[in-house]
């Protein structure tokens, strides 16, 4: 029972990943119909945020003491936080909570970035082909990714929650099994954010006039403009918003995984999968195949599954998809005429 | 008996009869010799000789391919009489004269393996065939490293591997070709058995996660033999695949499976993520049988350590090197690479920069750059001064026997880049075995043209 408690939360943070990054990949398909495969990136770069507010709120001053050499013979470096001798447990405050305190940097910087990539890139792929701009996006990919590289490095730099999180939850003594269901606060941090964002993004598109001229320009883009509106210029904000979205799944995501260059990569294949499972174009669907994979994936990994289907958890997602494409062409959640010609 | 009849033999006459007779005997070898020289792989013929390195150069092993690529750069200048010698000069026996190798100035090729087999093969064939390079080196995986080194003994070129852990590199992999100074998993078990029993006891109850490829086989395979003779009991080895990621899955079954030690058979980036993620999931705060919950992870990385950042403190592994070292050869190295470069070597770049004077070595003491000659020269050859104490490079599997380090995630590190603590210098007869246990075979000494 604990076991099965246990992979469930596993697959519901692991989903809040999942389908963080697929809705705002279904977002720009669903709006500009473009196939974005540097979505990943985006998820890649807002985990830099957090890694470039960290490195500059725990900025060093080097001062060289002659006294002292190094191993090999060079004068001895001592390094002081800066923040911390000068702001004291202020600033040990603002070290500890640079995670969170990396959501207000990233939001900018993200939004800024998806409408330069529309403005400058993917807006001259509209009218082209998907294969062509999956090429495009792809590049742009590997382009941020080499740039991340030269600037941070290949290893993973790990980024620490806030004390107050960083521990483990006993969430079987909640039920009367304690010690038995020990679970990361921070990842249940995770699933709560994620759940938040999720919900945040419906509520602007279901509950904004602007999110109703987007919903309206998904299904005829064509109308909307003879109503005097600029959609294409909604659409650029809806690709920053969906920058912004992958870039805080990164952020937040950070202190699970250390992330390194390759991050965006690693997510974004099981994201399209995500994708296609939920129903290309459907936001819910990508939600709800977010959650759902994530869950199957965890139970996948089970010892007691993969002694009966040995090498499961490696196929699992892939399975799923080629499952849900032969009973529901569409994806579990998708509308007639996405990709449809 | 009158005198004329004897035959007299004068000073004079022995002399003439022997250098005559040296002459004689000398004759064919210097006329074959030539002959033969011409038809091994890339003899230099110029005033240089070009060695290859090949190293991952982008993919999740950059940073350590970057940190080889260093050292071979720094065993160059070296070589060729520039900079301070390094371990030129604690090297013994040593016939490295600072005049390049046999005289002719060292040059390289690089390659990027991006830690990928057929990536590798192809970056070192290209350095053989266009680049002229007489030998190979390098590498971050033992993947790597035996597709390489199959791929050099069928071209005739010798192959001097960087860091490969795995027990097949010189086991059933081994190749004539093939160099292995790096230790291997079996020597981690060996060294960090009787360390484990020590420190947790020999009564514990061991899970494993292992990354699914063969470094990960043979490293579970030694280590649980290694415990399972202490009396510790293997309740579960499970098989993750490499890149995994994300590691909770896997690690969440580990809290009541009733073990109380994990050991991650990890290395790298899968090193890093299950380490932290272990860690996150109050691993280390649990008590399970009555003990406190343990993690080891058999093989250490100080540049890998670095990303796993407060989790790698307190926990036990083993390191082929380690830049803290106090002997006259370690601190001749982490002198010279400091002052190059700011910052201490790796136990990546440590093997390479030995790999590489090895190899130059044998082709002075040899005489030639005969791979034959080099091969033969180099096995069987006891050195020391290089950082490991005395050290055999056994003729039988061409494996390195030396010193293992145990070492320990420093609690109290003083610098960014003092993250290991050597707990213990396990003696190289404690880890020597029989090299018929991983079988395999060497394959004839023949010269090879490619």
């Amino acid at each position: 029972m604990d076991a099965i408690l246990l992979q469930v939360l596993n697959g519901l943070d692991k989903g809040g990943a999942y389908a963080l990054i697929a809705l705002g990949l279904t977002l720009v398909f669903g709006t500009l119909g473009v196939v974005n495969f540097a979505h990943g990136a985006l998820f890649m770069l807002g985990a830099f945020c957090a890694v470039a507010l960290n490195e500059a709120l725990t900025w060093e001053i080097v001062t060289v003491d002659p006294t002292r050499t190094t191993a090999w013979g060079t004068p001895l470096e001592v390094r002081q936080p800066y923040l911390e001798a000068q702001f004291g447990d202020f600033g040990a405050f603002l070290v500890d909570f640079s995670v969170p305190l990396a959501i207000l940097v990233a939001i900018p910087f993200m939004l800024l970035v998806g409408v330069i990539m529309e403005r400058g890139l993917v807006r001259f792929f509209y009218k082209r082909p998907h294969a062509e701009q999956i090429l495009v996006t792809f590049g742009l990919a590997i382009v941020l990714q080499e740039i991340i590289k030269s600037v941070f490095g290949a290893n993973p730099i790990p980024q620490g929650a806030p004390d107050m999180v960083a521990g483990s939850a006993d969430i079987g003594a909640w039920f009367g099994m304690a010690g038995s269901i020990i679970y990361p606060w921070w990842r249940i941090v995770y699933f709560l954010f994620s759940v938040l964002i999720i919900g945040i993004v419906f509520a602007f598109l279901n509950f904004t006039t602007y999110g109703m001229v987007v919903r309206a320009g998904m299904q005829d883009r064509e109308t909307v403009g003879f109503l005097g509106i600029n959609i294409q210029r909604r659409f650029t904000i809806v690709f920053g918003i969906a920058a912004v979205v992958a870039g805080l799944a990164g952020v937040m995501y950070t202190p699970i995984l250390p992330p390194d260059y390759h991050l965006g990569m690693d997510f974004l294949v099981l994201s399209f999968v995500v994708v296609v499972v939920g129903g290309m174009g459907s936001l819910s669907g990508a939600v709800l195949a977010g959650f759902l994979l994530g869950i199957l994936q965890s139970f996948a990994s089970m010892t007691e599954v993969k002694a009966i289907l040995p090498g499961i958890d490696q196929i699992i997602i892939y399975l799923v998809a080629v499952i849900v494409l032969l009973v529901r062409p569409r994806g579990l959640m998708g509308r007639t005429g996405i990709m449809e010609t | 008996m009158s005198t004329t009849d004897k035959t007299i033999l004068t000073r004079r006459t022995l002399l003439r009869g022997t250098a005559a007779g040296a002459t004689l005997l000398a004759t064919p070898y210097f006329f074959t010799k030539g002959a033969y020289a011409q038809d091994f792989c890339n003899m230099p013929t110029g005033d240089t000789v070009t060695l290859g390195f090949n190293v991952p150069q982008t993919g999740a092993y950059a940073d350590e391919g970057a940190d080889e690529l260093r050292a071979y750069q720094l065993a160059v200048k070296h070589l060729n009489g520039e900079g301070d010698g390094g371990m030129m000069n604690t090297m013994s026996p040593s016939a490295l004269k600072g005049n390049g190798i046999l005289g002719k100035k060292v040059a390289y090729v690089t390659g990027d393996t991006q830690t990928k087999s057929d990536a590798a093969r192809a970056s070192a064939k290209r350095m053989i065939e266009k680049d002229g390079a007489i030998m190979i080196t390098g590498g971050s995986s033992s993947g790597v490293a035996i597709a390489v080194q199959g791929l050099c003994d069928e071209m005739g070129v010798i192959f001097m591997a960087g860091l490969t852990h795995s027990n097949d590199t010189t086991g059933k992999d081994k190749k004539r070709y093939g160099f292995r100074h790096f230790f291997n998993a079996y020597m981690s078990g060996q060294a960090l058995g009787p360390i484990l029993a020590e420190e947790f006891g020999s009564d514990r109850r061991a899970y494993h996660l292992t990354a699914d490829y063969t470094w990960g086989w043979t490293q579970e395979e030694s280590i649980k033999n290694a415990t399972e003779n202490l009396g510790w009991e293997t309740v579960e080895a499970v098989r993750t695949p490499l890149g995994a990621g994300d590691f909770s899955q896997y690690i969440t079954p580990v809290v009541n499976s009733g073990a109380d030690v994990l050991i991650l058979n990890h290395y790298g980036k899968d090193m890093v993520n299950s380490l932290t993620q272990a860690v996150q999931f109050g691993l280390r705060e649990k008590q399970a049988n009555g003990k406190n919950f343990e993690i080891v992870v058999p093989l250490f990385s100080r540049l890998m350590a670095q990303g796993a950042g407060e989790a790698i403190k307190g926990i036990l592994g083993t390191t082929n090197w380690n830049w803290s070292l106090q002997d006259e050869a370690s601190q001749a190295f982490v002198k010279s690479f400091g002052q190059e470069y700011g910052f201490p070597p790796s136990q990546a770049a440590h093997t390479c920069y030995v790999q590489t004077l090895l190899y130059a070595n044998a082709c002075e003491t040899a005489g030639t750059f005969l791979p034959t000659e080099v091969i033969s020269t180099l096995e069987g050859f006891e050195f020391d001064g290089m950082g490991n104490g005395p050290t055999l490079y056994r003729a039988e599997d061409h494996q390195c026997f030396k010193k293992v380090l145990v070492v320990r995630g420093n609690e109290n590190p003083e610098s960014q880049f003092d993250l290991l603590k050597v707990v213990k210098e396990v003696a190289r007869e404690d880890v020597t075995y029989d090299p018929s246990i991983f079988g395999g075979e060497l394959g004839p000494n023949v010269v090879k043209t490619c």
